[in-house]
This record gives structure tokens, sequence and C-alpha cells, in this order.
């Protein structure tokens, strides 16, 4: 069955998806953290009267401003891709992915719009808290945006709160609250937002070392630095405890994403966590081609299935018992969720059937078996066993670079705050000349979050319901690839532009910065 | 009154957007790509496949089941 999509349809428009969504997330962390940088800086403006403060503030703000503008609406050609390229997908999936972004895009327009406005040209117009308020408004209205979003990508990883309506095709909400709450969204938001401040403080640490480094706006530098530092130390540390919260949530819903996190090929109880591993690059069994065993790897003993269950000793499946089924701890088989998919796509085209035929007993009766089948819905679609198995070592390599980075950002910002505390950030070369590369790291840290996130869940748009081949539109893929290369072109005219404008605004210093 | 008010909303923003030193820039920035992405990639590039397509909600539907049903 999978033989008749035209994987190089598939494989264009998901590129071009992936290419739009890095491009975009390439700039929407950075709002995310520094809309509350500058709000705590604007804070204590506030409290303290100090001018200074204020001079410190309207710089950062400068930046928010240059990253916000060059950034906005890069998102919205997500949204003609779902039509464009994913019509079956956008179809099946109705108003559960369409209430979430109409939300996302009224708070984002009305919330941010009016009051990003009121931040920057209200200085001087306003009443110092009027003005503060509109500043925290813009920080909580840039991470609520975030939240609508995130939610649609949650649903689409454990799909809940909605029924199957085989006369639309489309998939309907049963419950707006278990589609908001859900373990999945809510991981997954609080992980992406308090990475995106993290992401914000190691930017505003790295142009403060700059300026260290050059002797140039020493208070301003010092008083960021501390200010990052503090909101880097917390939100990185509730950046771990909510990566761990994904964990568990992705052990439990998505096994086989999880499983290819470490590439575990046969699960066992009391499974170690590798630390440093480097994979092979063909495959032990042939018949199991995309799982490659190690060339070598370092564990921590027991930890993943303390990751994964709380439990040190708690059993973890492997790739090999998620295909195989393993029957001690209860795990289907991938031949019988395919049959059971095929059962149900087989029901589905009878419903459809006697609904022309007019007859309702059996309309009925295929819609039981429909319901009865549905969770392996998109197994059906899967021939060969194989293709259930994500690229174990993008998955691999991605989640460990996150991992590693993520705690290594830990570490820099208890270091920052020990030098300030020790007065001797200025003399210490060493680490501000880090601070600086840790920028490009932090953004590499974000963009491995989303690649382990996305490619690890494959072959799923929806997981176990709706294959990625199955979403696809069957367009010209020759206009796939113009929009993939025009695209390209004009994200990286974008993204220099980005880099220029910030560096000379960053070499130009506070004192022209004004908006 | 009301007119005072929508003079000073009015002046808000004009005295603002005047103000402005490297914003200008950056609202060139914003028209361009907004142009490219609205009235160019959106109109040649993105046709919305099922409204271009299909005329009603009802053939739409048809057209996705038999994508769902016909790949078996």
């Amino acid at each position: 069955m999978t033989s008749t999509f035209d994987f190089t349809l598939v494989n264009w428009s998901r590129g071009l998806f992936a290419l739009t969504a890095m491009y975009h997330w390439l700039f929407v962390p950075l709002t995310l953290g520094l809309a509350f940088i500058q709000a705590i800086m604007e804070t204590i403006y506030v409290k303290t009267g100090d001018p200074h403060w204020k001079k410190t503030t309207k710089f950062w703000m400068t930046l928010f401003g240059i990253n916000f503008a060059i950034g906005v609406a890069t998102g919205i050609i997500l949204e003609f891709e779902f039509g464009t390229n994913w019509s079956n997908y956008s179809w099946f999936v109705g108003d559960i992915f369409g209430a979430p972004l109409a939300i996302e895009g009224i708070f984002a327009f009305f919330l941010e719009s009016t009051f990003i406005a009121v931040m920057f040209f209200g200085w001087n117009k306003l009443s110092k808290k009027f003005h503060l308020l509109s500043t925290w408004l813009v920080a909580f209205g840039a991470s609520l945006s975030a939240l609508w979003i995130l939610v649609a990508n949650a649903w689409m990883q454990y799909p809940v709160g909605m029924v199957f309506n085989p006369e639309t095709a489309r998939n309907e909400m049963s419950n707006f609250w278990d589609i908001l709450f859900s373990p999945m969204a809510v991981n997954k938001f609080l992980h992406t937002i308090s990475s995106s401040y993290l992401l914000g403080s190691i930017f505003v640490i790295g142009v403060s070392s700059w300026y260290l480094l050059k002797k140039r706006e020493i208070l301003l530098a010092k008083r960021s630095i501390l200010v990052a530092a503090v909101f880097g130390l917390i939100t990185a540390f509730y950046t771990i405890l909510t990566g761990d919260g994904s964990a568990k949530v992705i052990a439990e819903k998505q096994p086989m994403k999880f499983a290819a996190f470490e590439g575990l090929q046969h699960g066992h109880e009391g499974v170690g966590l590798i630390a440093i591993g480097m994979m092979a690059t063909t495959p032990d069994d042939p018949e199991y081609e995309n799982i490659k065993d190690f060339h070598f790897k370092i564990e921590i003993p027991n930890f993943l299935s303390y990751m994964a269950f709380g439990d040190f000793k708690a059993y973890v499946p492997g790739v090999r018992d998620l295909l195989d089924g393993n029957e001690k701890y209860g795990i289907m088989g991938a031949k019988e969720k395919i049959e059971k998919g095929k059962i149900a796509i087989n029901a589905l085209a009878e419903f459809k059937q006697a609904k022309n035929d007019n007859d309702h007993e059996k309309a009925e009766l295929a819609k039981a078996v429909l319901d009865e089948n549905w969770e392996y819905f998109g197994y059906g679609y899967i021939d060969d066993p194989n293709l259930l198995v994500p690229s174990i070592p993008i998955t691999f390599y991605s989640f460990h670079l996150m991992v590693a980075l993520g705690f290594f950002f830990f570490l820099l910002m208890v270091i920052f705050l020990f030098l300030l505390y020790k007065d001797r950030i200025e003399k210490s070369k060493f680490w501000l000349r880090l601070a600086i590369a840790s920028i490009p790291l932090a953004y590499i840290a974000s963009q491995s979050g989303w690649v382990t996130a996305e490619m690890g869940r494959q072959p799923w748009v929806i997981q176990d319901i709706m294959p990625t081949m199955v979403a696809v539109s069957h367009v010209n893929d020759t206009t796939v690839k113009i929009t993939f290369w025009l695209f390209a072109l004009l994200f990286t005219l974008l993204f220099i532009a980005e880099i220029k404008i910030m560096s000379r605004q960053i070499k130009i210093g506070p004192k022209d910065g004004g908006q | 009154m009301k007119n005072s008010i929508l003079s000073k909303v009015f002046y808000f923003y004009y005295d603002g957007f005047k103000s402005m030193t490297i914003g200008k820039t950056l609202w060139m920035i914003i028209i361009i790509k907004l142009f490219i992405m609205f009235f160019i990639f959106r109109l040649f590039l993105f046709p919305n496949y099922l409204k271009s397509k299909f005329n009603n909600d009802q053939e739409r539907s048809n057209h996705v089941l038999e994508q769902l049903i016909n790949t078996q």
C-alpha cells in the first residue's frame, strides 16, 4: 500500500514545512524570552526610579523590536501550507486544529499588536505604571499566542478530546478542556516557553559579555547579566524539570519515539541512559533496516527507566519490542496493529457504501467496527513495519544535543552569577567569550528540541491515526520544489537582515537605543 | 469628547511613527515581506487545494474519504 504514495512529493512537502517552521522558530524564542527580561528590567526602573534602568530597558526593547519586526508573520506561511500541501490533513483535523489557531490569531493581533505599539510609543506619554503594564501584557500575550499553536501540535502527538465523523471525514471536538489540558499539551507548552526564556537570557548575557570584552557600557552589561542570569537560572531549572515531565508523557504515549531517543533496540527492566554514544551506520539485522546498534556508548545505569516512569527498575520497551510485540509486558506488535488498521479502513469504506445505498443497519455495523479499531486506523496504511521506526540517528543525536546543551546552560547561569557575586566578571575573558559562543548554541538547542519532537514521531502526522504520507495533497511536486527554494531564499535574506540590523544596533549601543 | 479621544489616539501613533529611527527600516522590511507573502506566495504558490478543486463541503468530504479509503 505504501508503494502507492509519491514519496518525492511527500518528502519535498515535509522539507518545505520543516524549512518554514525552523526559520520561523529562529525568531519566536527570542521574542518570548526578551519580552519577559525587558519587563523585569522596566519593573526595576519603576520601583527604583533609576534612569539607567530605563536606558537599559529601552536598549533591549530595541533589539526585541528588531527581532519581532523581522519575524512577524513568518508563521502565517505554515497556515498557507496546511491548505495547499496538507489538504487531507487539514480537512481531517477539522476544527480541532482550526480553533486553537483562530484563538492564537485573535490573541496575537489584539493583545500583542496593541500593546507593542503602546510599549514602543508610550514612553513619555503614558504614566510609568501604565507603560509597565503594557510591557508585561506584551510578554504574557506573546507566550499565550504560543500556547495555542503548541496545544495544536501536542494534539497531533497525542490526539484526545475528539470524535471522528465518518460521514464528513473530519474529527470533531468533543472536549476542548481535554485538548487544552492534555499532559502532552501542558508539558510541551511549559517546556517550550521555559526553554525560550532561557534562550532570551543567553542572548542578553552573550551581548552583555561582548560589551564587557570591549570595555563598553559596563554598568548596563553587568545589570543585564544579573537580571538575565537570575531569570536564566530559574528558567533553565524549569526547562530541565518540564523536559523530564515531557519525557515521562512521551514514554507513555509515544513509546517508539522514546525508544528512538536512546536508540534502544531491546527493552528490559532498569535501562541505562546513554550519556555519550556513537551509532553504527549499517543495521545489524537486515530485516530491521532502520535499527542500528552503537559503535560505543557510555551509560548512566538505570536512569532511563527512572526518566520514563519514575522507577529505577521499570521496564522500558525497545524498538524491537514495539515492532514484534512483547506478551509479557502486554505490548501489541506492529503486524496486529496493521491488521486492525486495515479493518478500520475497510469499515470506513463499508460505511460510505452503506450510506450511499441508504442501508442504515449496515452503516451502523460498519461504524461500530470502525470505532472499535479507530485507535489503530493509521496503521492500515503501513505495509512494511520498518516504516513505523523514525530515523533513530537523527532523533538520538538531536535529543542528546538538546539535553547536553540544556545542562550546560544551567551551569553557565550558575557560573555567571558566581562571577558577578565575586565581582570578577570583567576579568573572566574565557567565560565572556564562551557566553558569546553560547548564543548560537542556544538556537541549536532550541531547534534540536523541535527536530527531536517532529522527527521522532514519524511516520505519524497524527499519532497512530494518520501517517504523514496520507496527509499530503496531490499537487505537482515541481511547484513544491520551486516554493522550497524561493522560501529558502526569502528566509535566508530575512535572517541575514536580522543579524545585520541587530549587530549594527548592538555596536551603536544604548545611546541611540530608541525605537 | 469622542473626537478628542480619537485625535489623541491618532497623534499617539502618528508621533510614534514619526519619531522612529531604526523602526523605519523595520517597517520597510515588514511591508516588503508581507507583500511577497500575501500577494506573490499566497496568490501564485498557495491556492487552497480543496477550495480550488471542489465547490462545496460535501464534495470536499467525499474527496478526502476517497483518499482515506482508496489508498487501501
